[in-house]
């Protein structure tokens, strides 16, 4: 991948050199790739166990019926399973979320990019991170017993389990991954660019929204993606502070379920393995699952091209 | 002046140097600076929000926050309720993680870094690596639920747990190792060939030694990652009220994060204390670990001798 990086290209002689201990040598190099297949087995795993689990489902609940139906109940004796509510629930939290940590992100990143000395920007970087590497049980928490409460003062028949309180605490926990990406975007602009721009006699305001934003905008969508990612597969804020009632519904007041927090609840109760309950969680999972990875692709795939330079 | 941009300052303007429509100097200073404290305003109300979030969680905490809370079993008083089972449980689980994880992560590394051409393969495996650190971790809950505790058989022990923490953890460990590795500079391993050394030889003796402060460095702060990780182990049905300490690596357990969780959920508020007061305690532990993660990042740049 980086040329020059191993040894072997960059010293024709030293192949020669390891040639007489070849047998340690060999050794080593094969248990090194075992280790760096490791990594490979678990995204095949990973794929294996949603893709064979789910078909056993599918075998029994027909595809329409998950996506056309739209109840979800099948811990119930009525059962239903379309995924709708599931899907509104994350829409729901994942919409809040996003609300949140866009605005606040992306004006965190210009003023990281274009307003902070390098010394402020060293210490304010490290800083924003620390809200990414909080344990999301501890944002649950605060969802549900700091967030919530405040917001039932304002908006009057907010249920204690609700999407508004999650959503909000997801934003907050986003922000870093917005910001952190789009500053890296917006530094990335060609300071020929901004010098233009100033040389026309645009202000120091007018240069950021019509030249640099814009031409960073391809890193900022992609640390856009990367948030909406993050949030859809956010579980403990959610299981905790969002309720476990899957409802078809938009309303952010009531109680709702999302992907993430139905395979909480199931693990929970012992839901015997093999069972169509049992089924369900990993057909939850492959859609959340492929969710992820599409949008995953989408924002390395944006990211790469401002590495090309591309912009 | 413009941070890292390395873009030189706008030309100080007046209304005298420019002509017609562009001569409102005034009126767009006011609105760039507006702007600037919106800006301003946008990167620390998320701090000030995280500093609010711990103080509230610690005031709550407080009337729980002594040695007995520590050392008790969990309890359906919560007055008497403690963190012990939980606390030991995580400290086995990270123990475990570090060494299921350390040595596949590093060894990858190594493998990416030192051995691999650049190829397909080499570059399926950096692909696969970047993809896996995006995928939600309550995915590798399933996958650890169906692997560990069903096909191999582990059960809903300690060691599934570690085992499924381990795979999460990988891609951290991984991209830290090689970021470290990357540091030693070429001239170290040359000077290793030269001195007659195979390839093997020269990691071992000059490469590695080198650069293991960064390693460590890496893997201690993947851990404190780790620590909090909920989901995975709930997944995979680690029990959320386990009233031992675990005494095997097949035995049930549950975690400190599981252990507040489980506090959460319960609707009675004293609960809902003892749930503050076991996130103060994960807390703690994580500033710990970074701070430990810091220290060795400083001795390393100290001791930097070439």
């Amino acid at each position: 991948m980086q040329p020059g990086s191993s040894p072997a290209t960059a010293l024709p002689g030293g192949m020669a050199l390891t040639a007489p201990r070849a047998a340690t040598e060999r050794f080593v190099a094969r248990l090194l790739f075992a280790c760096g297949a490791v990594s490979v087995l678990t995204t095949a795993g990973i794929v294996a166990v949603l893709l064979g689990e789910s078909l056993a489902f599918f075998r029994e609940v027909s595809p329409g019926r998950f996506l056309a139906d739209t109840q979800w109940t099948p811990l119930f004796a009525d059962k239903h399973f379309g995924i709708w509510p599931l899907l509104a629930g994350t829409f729901l939290t994942t919409t809040i979320a996003i609300a949140v940590a866009v605005p606040l992100g992306l004006l965190a990143a210009i003023h990281l990019a274009e307003f902070s000395r390098p010394r402020a920007r060293k210490l304010l970087k490290p800083a924003l991170e620390v809200l990414a590497g909080v344990p999301t049980v501890v944002y649950g928490y605060f969802a549900l017993t700091f967030v919530t409460p405040v917001l039932q003062r304002f908006i009057p028949g907010l249920a204690g389990f609700n999407a508004l309180g999650p959503g909000i605490v997801m934003g907050i926990m986003i922000v870093p991954i917005v910001a952190s990406l789009s500053d890296d975007a917006i530094s990335a602009v060609p300071a020929s660019l901004r010098e233009g721009a100033y040389a026309l006699g645009a202000g120091r305001l007018q240069t950021l929204l019509r030249v640099t934003l814009p031409t960073a905008f391809s890193g900022i969508a992609a640390s856009v993606i990367l948030g909406l990612s993050r949030a859809i597969g956010e579980t403990m804020i959610v299981a905790i502070a969002a309720g476990q009632q899957p409802r078809l519904t938009l309303d952010p007041r009531v109680p709702i379920e999302t992907m993430t927090a139905y395979i909480v609840q199931v693990s929970l109760g012992d839901t015997p393995t093999g069972t169509l309950e049992y089924r369900t969680i990993f057909a939850v999972g492959l859609s959340l699952f492929l969710m992820t990875l599409v949008l995953n692709i989408t924002s390395h795939r944006l990211r790469k091209r401002i590495l090309k330079g591309s912009l | 002046m413009t941070g890292t941009a390395q873009s030189l300052p706008p030309p100080p303007r007046t209304a005298a140097t420019l002509p017609g429509a562009l001569a409102s100097p005034r009126h767009r200073f006011t609105a760039e600076h507006a702007f600037r404290a919106l800006c301003l305003a946008a990167l620390t109300l998320p701090l000030l929000l995280l500093v609010v979030l711990f103080a509230d969680a610690l005031r709550d905490a407080l009337p729980r926050l002594n040695w007995d809370f520590l050392t008790s079993y969990p309890s359906r008083r919560a007055a008497a309720a403690g963190v012990l089972p939980a606390l030991v449980g995580t400290a086995y689980l990270m123990a475990l993680t570090a060494v299921i994880a350390i040595p596949i992560g590093v060894g990858a590394a190594i493998f990416l870094e030192e051995y691999a051409r650049p190829g397909r393969l080499t570059g399926l495996i950096e692909i696969n690596i970047s993809n896996l650190a995006g995928v939600p971790s309550i995915i590798y809950g399933l996958l650890g639920l169906e692997l560990f505790v069903r096909v191999i058989g582990l059960g809903r022990s300690l060691l599934a747990g570690a085992a499924t923490l381990a795979l999460l953890l990988l891609p951290m460990v991984i991209m830290a190792s090689r970021e470290a590795l990357r540091t030693v500079p070429h001239s170290m391993r040359e000077a290793g060939y030269a001195l007659g050394g195979d390839r093997w030889r020269t990691l071992r003796l000059v490469t590695l030694p080198m650069c293991l402060p960064g390693i460590l460095t890496g893997i201690i702060l993947s851990l404190a990652r780790a620590i909090g990780e909920t989901a995975p182990l709930i997944t995979i049905g680690a029990l959320t009220y386990v009233a031992f300490v675990p005494d095997s690596l097949k035995s049930a357990f549950t975690a400190l994060p599981i252990q507040i969780f489980n506090w959460v959920s319960r609707p009675q508020p004293e609960f809902h204390v003892n749930a503050a007061a076991g996130i103060v305690v994960l807390l703690a532990l994580m500033v710990a670990l970074n701070a430990t993660a810091i220290w060795l990042r400083m001795r390393l740049q100290r001791r930097r001798y070439w």
